[in-house]
């Protein structure tokens, strides 16, 4: 069985993948903690799934299609789609930058 | 006679034909114990300032129509991850503080159109993320029957409302355990639906591979009633079934279990658990004996592995879903976030990266087939099993903190069935310390109809549905 240690430099990695910001003692912590619960984990390797397919939903449907028609009674109004977001122009969300911006750079 | 909060379902809708009260006394009395009980228990984040004009008109439509709609007047407690149009609405996290839904989940849209009065919205683990109330950004709620303890959770606050009998009835989501185990921690009766019976439309996620929004009543009774009203599909869900939904609450009623075949989950009485609990669980075990259902040991995998399942499970499919919360849209930004949240999304973004897939996430669900498998097998030759909620009763305040995976820990003997997506129902088979002690009976999937009858047959036969004294408690 194969033992993960999760390191601080990972878990900062992680940060930025999941955009969220962290501050240093939260990177430690997060370090330790994430090892500890994939040790958890990792007893799976106990058990042999060699000839087991995975299972990714139980509800035994698949494909499920409803008619492709508009439904004037569940569209939201613009104003309120807009009406909880804290920045909108011209009826439009206003986002940040992405492009040429810090948030670009390569993880 | 029982005071107003006493009642139940059928005890309400026979008080109001008969003209003994109506629903504003009704509502109003609730709104006064919510007044009174509340600061201290943390229940209720937030009080529908509707609910009094609501209840007028339900006596103009008692006085013309009678009761022609299956909740009508009934007051109910909400949890805070449904949304509801014009109420707040946070899933207890900061980052939704002051969020007015927009539009409407289906089961409570259901609820209002069969008449229920929503008293107000519940507490939870922010996000759901946890089996304490402890992870909410805006406090825990404490346990009715002793304050030092803790409701259990995530919908802790659903299942105190019961408890304290703050509502009649009350609305939880479990993704696992999240409805099982407060009701068994506060004594009450929750009820997990087969996993796509109930609409999650307008829920706010967790892991949508298992979450199932369920009721938590006073009886199993009321729960058949509930969940009658509730069930079905859903266009807006696809992962609801076309099944159609049974009569639950009728011929529900059964004088005796016989012809039932019960299965108890040796591997449920954890060698870790507290004696006096397993003694409980062997009484309930004598107790369907004597009502005529056929008991029989059986084996199941160590539960000890589904730990491991779940948790990759559920933090992979939690950030993916907590993507959505950019703050664009609505909420702050994503620095509002609590410790717990942070940390399950983070853990979910690892499982599903590159080079870590395989090893964790498919593994998970490898090991989640085998699960389905082992329950399908004895679903051949039983109609339910049974075992404990929980390893033991309410724990303290505060002693979620610092456990990272203190929720799947506590959890261990309810993840399995959802990861299945099987349908359960935790009900108070005794107590231990003055705590109440929670039994599980688990059905195949769509056996929502066995567990109801085989849990009221329970329910009439022993007096474990009891209420705290809250001028005592407090």
């Amino acid at each position: 069985m194969h033992t993960v240690t999760v390191t601080p430099d990972e878990v900062k990695k992680i940060g930025k993948l999941a955009k969220i910001n962290l501050q240093e003692n939260e990177v430690n912590l997060f370090a330790k903690q994430f090892t500890e619960t994939l040790e958890v984990v990792n007893r799976l390797n106990e058990i042999d799934t060699n000839n087991t397919e995975a299972t990714y939903q139980v509800s035994g449907l698949s494909n499920v299609t409803r008619p492709d028609e508009i439904n004037e009674t569940e569209i939201l109004p613009k104003e309120i789609a807009l009406g909880q977001a804290k920045n909108v122009h011209n009826g439009y969300f206003v986002v940040d930058r992405l492009i040429d911006s810090d948030a670009e750079e390569l993880i | 006679m029982k005071q107003f909060h006493e009642l139940n379902i059928k005890e309400i809708h026979d008080g109001y034909l008969n003209k003994e009260f109506s629903c504003v006394e009704i509502i109003n009395h609730f709104l006064k114990r919510i007044e009174k009980y509340n600061p201290k228990l943390n229940i209720y984040l937030a009080i529908n300032k509707n609910a009094l004009i609501e209840a007028e008109a339900v006596d103009n439509e008692i006085s013309e129509r009678g009761i022609s709609r299956p909740l009508l007047g009934i007051p109910f407690a909400v949890k805070d991850n449904f949304l509801t149009k014009g109420l707040e609405t946070t899933a207890s996290s900061n980052i939704l503080k002051g969020y007015l839904p927009q539009y409407e989940s289906t089961v409570t849209k259901k609820i209002k159109e069969a008449g229920a009065i929503i008293l107000g919205k519940t507490n939870m683990d922010s996000f759901a993320h946890g089996s304490s109330t402890e992870t909410s950004d805006f406090g825990p709620t404490l346990n009715p029957w002793n304050i030092e303890k803790l409701p259990g959770g995530s919908s802790g606050g659903s299942a105190a409302a019961i408890s304290a009998q703050l509502a009649t009835v009350a609305l939880g989501t479990e993704t696992a355990g999240s409805i099982r185990q407060p009701a068994s921690w506060c004594g009450v009766t929750g009820f997990k639906p087969t996993y796509g019976r109930v609409s999650r439309f307008g829920v706010i996620a967790m892991a949508s591979s298992t979450d199932s929004p369920g009721p938590i009543c006073k009886s199993a009774e009321d729960c058949a009633i509930v969940t009658g009203v509730i069930a079905g599909q859903d266009n807006k869900d696809a992962t609801t079934s076309p099944l159609p939904v049974e009569k639950y609450s009728e011929g529900i009623f059964s004088k005796d279990l016989r012809g039932l075949r019960i299965g108890i989950v040796k591997e449920y009485l954890l060698p870790e658990m507290n004696e006096d609990v397993k003694n409980l669980i062997l009484n309930a075990s004598d107790q369907f004996k004597l009502m005529g259902a056929s008991v029989e040991e059986v084996s199941l995998m160590d539960p000890h592995y589904s730990i491991g399942v779940y948790t990759v499970i559920q933090r992979s499919e939690v950030s993916s879903n907590l993507a959505r919360f950019d703050g664009i849209r609505f909420g702050q930004n994503r620095d509002a976030f609590c410790e717990e949240t942070k940390r399950r999304i983070m853990l979910g973004t690892y499982t599903l990266s590159a080079g870590y897939y395989d090893a964790f996430y498919k593994k998970a669900q490898t090991v989640r087939t085998k699960i389905i498998n082992e329950f399908s097998e004895l679903f051949k030759k039983y109609d339910a099993i049974i075992g404990p909620t929980s390893p033991g009763p309410a724990q303290a305040t505060g002693i979620s903190i610092k456990q990272p995976m203190y929720g799947e820990m506590e959890d261990i003997l309810l993840e399995p069935s959802s990861i299945a997506g099987l349908t359960s129902i935790g009900l108070p088979c005794g107590f231990v310390d003055g705590l109440p002690i929670g039994l599980q009976i688990t059905g195949n999937q769509f056996k929502e109809s066995i567990v109801f009858k085989i849990a009221d047959c329970y329910q009439r036969h022993t007096n474990f549905q009891l209420f705290p004294d809250l001028e005592k408690v407090l």
